[in-house]
């Protein structure tokens, strides 16, 4: 079943069109890696999607519900417009950990405000933070960063932010998660601990839609490629099909430039 | 007169200074935050009012500003308000100057305001619009954002430039002197003219550097506290 769907997507900054009537569709549990080069537009598709940027165009539904409708003249309300939000979490390319809290705070403090909307919970207060801490430290251990929890972001590597803002993204449980190039801000030698933690998250069948240069990786973690230029789908298939037998002349381009 | 009773006189007029110290930090430091988010304002009209605003605030010497505050009530209706509250204060309290220290009150507090309005506003625009970001797909209500995420941020980047603004600020005092409210530096004057004595003009230095020590210390301690995270 989709848990995905875009339709029709356009998008353009003053006079450049940088998408131009993008749709797919991806199934729970599947993995698809978003590539192209630069200004291809691959990062506006992601930021339209987890509504850090509003499309001209289409809809976006997420789980069957629409969370987007360029065509709905309706404002959302901004609890309704934080609900669905929640449906996508996204990873920065650049990390974007709040400066000023431990990992463990980075990665549950979203959580914790969000637990203010439960009715009862002047009542449970203690209870709730206590699950959502332990919910946290289980994923800062998946990470492998558990004993880190009470480093600040600066005393942290590259790698180790980047694992602990995937932590702080899957706190809030999103149906799908989303990555911005994630190891595109990383010393060569650590993007292998962040592969390493998506590659972990394919197991558990994590929806996830990343947008790479790790041409590699993406062939070696992904169900389905996407490749984009110029604001269009140039070109859509397995792995093996885009890497091995790709069929439009653009992409073969693409592909023997990171082959040389 | 001894030492010690010039110490007390000038101590007299250094409470002056104090006070208008104080008073400029307590009304100036929150007027400052509405000026700056007008600069920051996506309404052109507003935001282009706030900027001509701060421009003539900042750009006219604090001196005149005060002159202005205090004269143009007499001048344009007629009616000189603060030398009637000066007036009335003194046959009926007993108080000196307080009209005239009330002028000077006014232009600090509208001075100061638009120089702190400018450190918030470059405080604020600093912060990198990731940290906004992150918070909105983490699904935080936007003052969620601003007070749990931003805040101590812009918190710890305006430190330094207010320490400098606020310890300019009691050296700024000695300006009531021009509609003669009765600081440190007149009172020393006061002794010149009256005893001819001239030291005790240099000694008011002392009061200042007492003063402006204690704020660096007290500075330095914020400075500190913030140290615990970087960014």
């Amino acid at each position: 079943m989709a848990i995905l769907e875009v339709e029709n997507l356009g998008k353009s900054f003053g006079h450049l069109e940088v998408l131009k009537d993008i749709s797919f569709s991806l199934d729970q549990g599947k993995v698809l890696s978003v590539i192209g080069s630069s200004g291809s537009g691959k990062t506006t598709l992601l930021r339209c999607i987890t509504s850090l940027e509003r499309a001209d165009k289409g809809v976006i539904r997420v789980n069957g519900e629409t969370v987007f409708d360029a065509s709905s003249p309706k404002k959302e309300s901004a609890a309704e417009e934080r609900r669905k939000q929640l449906a996508v979490g996204l990873v920065f390319q650049n990390f974007n950990l709040f400066p000023q809290y431990t990992a463990i705070r980075n990665v549950t403090l979203a959580a914790e405000l969000a637990l203010r909307d439960k009715p009862d919970y002047k009542q449970n207060k203690k209870k709730y933070l206590a699950e959502t801490r332990e919910k946290g430290m289980e994923l800062l251990k998946k990470v492998g960063l558990a004993e880190k929890a009470d480093s600040y972001p600066w005393q942290l590597s590259g790698g180790q932010q980047q694992r602990v803002s995937i932590a702080r993204a899957l706190c809030m449980n999103p149906s799908i998660l989303f990555f911005d190039e994630p190891t595109s801000a990383l010393d060569p030698e650590l993007t292998g601990e962040i592969l390493k933690v998506i590659r972990q998250l394919t197991l558990v069948h994590m929806t996830m839609v990343i947008v790479t240069h790790e041409m590699s990786f993406a062939r070696d973690v992904s169900d389905e490629i996407l490749f984009m230029n110029q604001g269009v789908i140039e070109e859509r298939g397995a792995p093996e099909q885009i890497f091995s037998a790709p069929k439009s002349v653009r992409l073969r381009e693409f592909i023997n430039k990171f082959n040389d | 007169m001894t030492f010690w009773q010039i110490t007390l006189f000038l101590l007299d007029g250094f409470k002056i200074s104090v006070l208008i110290f104080f008073v400029t930090l307590i009304v100036g430091l929150p007027l400052g935050l509405p000026i700056a988010m007008c600069s920051m304002s996506k309404f052109k009209p507003l935001k282009a009012a706030a900027k001509v605003f701060v421009w003539v605030i900042r750009g006219v010497p604090l001196m005149l500003q005060i002159f202005i505050i205090y004269y143009v009530p007499g001048l344009v209706f007629h009616y000189q308000l603060f030398g009637q509250v000066d007036k009335y204060l003194l046959l009926n309290y007993g108080i000196e100057d307080a009209g005239r220290i009330l002028a000077v009150l006014i232009a600090f507090a509208i001075n100061y305001a638009c120089y702190f309005s400018e450190i918030y506003r470059g405080g604020i625009e600093s912060i990198s619009v990731g940290q906004y970001e992150a918070g909105k797909v983490l699904g935080m209500m936007k003052s969620q954002v601003f007070f749990r995420v931003v805040l101590l941020q812009v918190v710890k980047r305006i430190v330094p430039p207010m320490s400098n603004e606020i310890i300019t600020l009691i050296k700024d005092t000695a300006l009531a002197n021009c509609i003669m409210v009765a600081e440190v530096i007149k009172q020393a004057n006061t002794l010149a003219a009256t005893k001819a004595l001239i030291w005790p003009l240099f000694y008011t230095g002392v009061f200042y550097l007492i003063f402006v020590g204690v704020l660096s210390i007290l500075f330095n301690r914020v400075e500190k506290k913030l140290d615990f995270f970087r960014g």
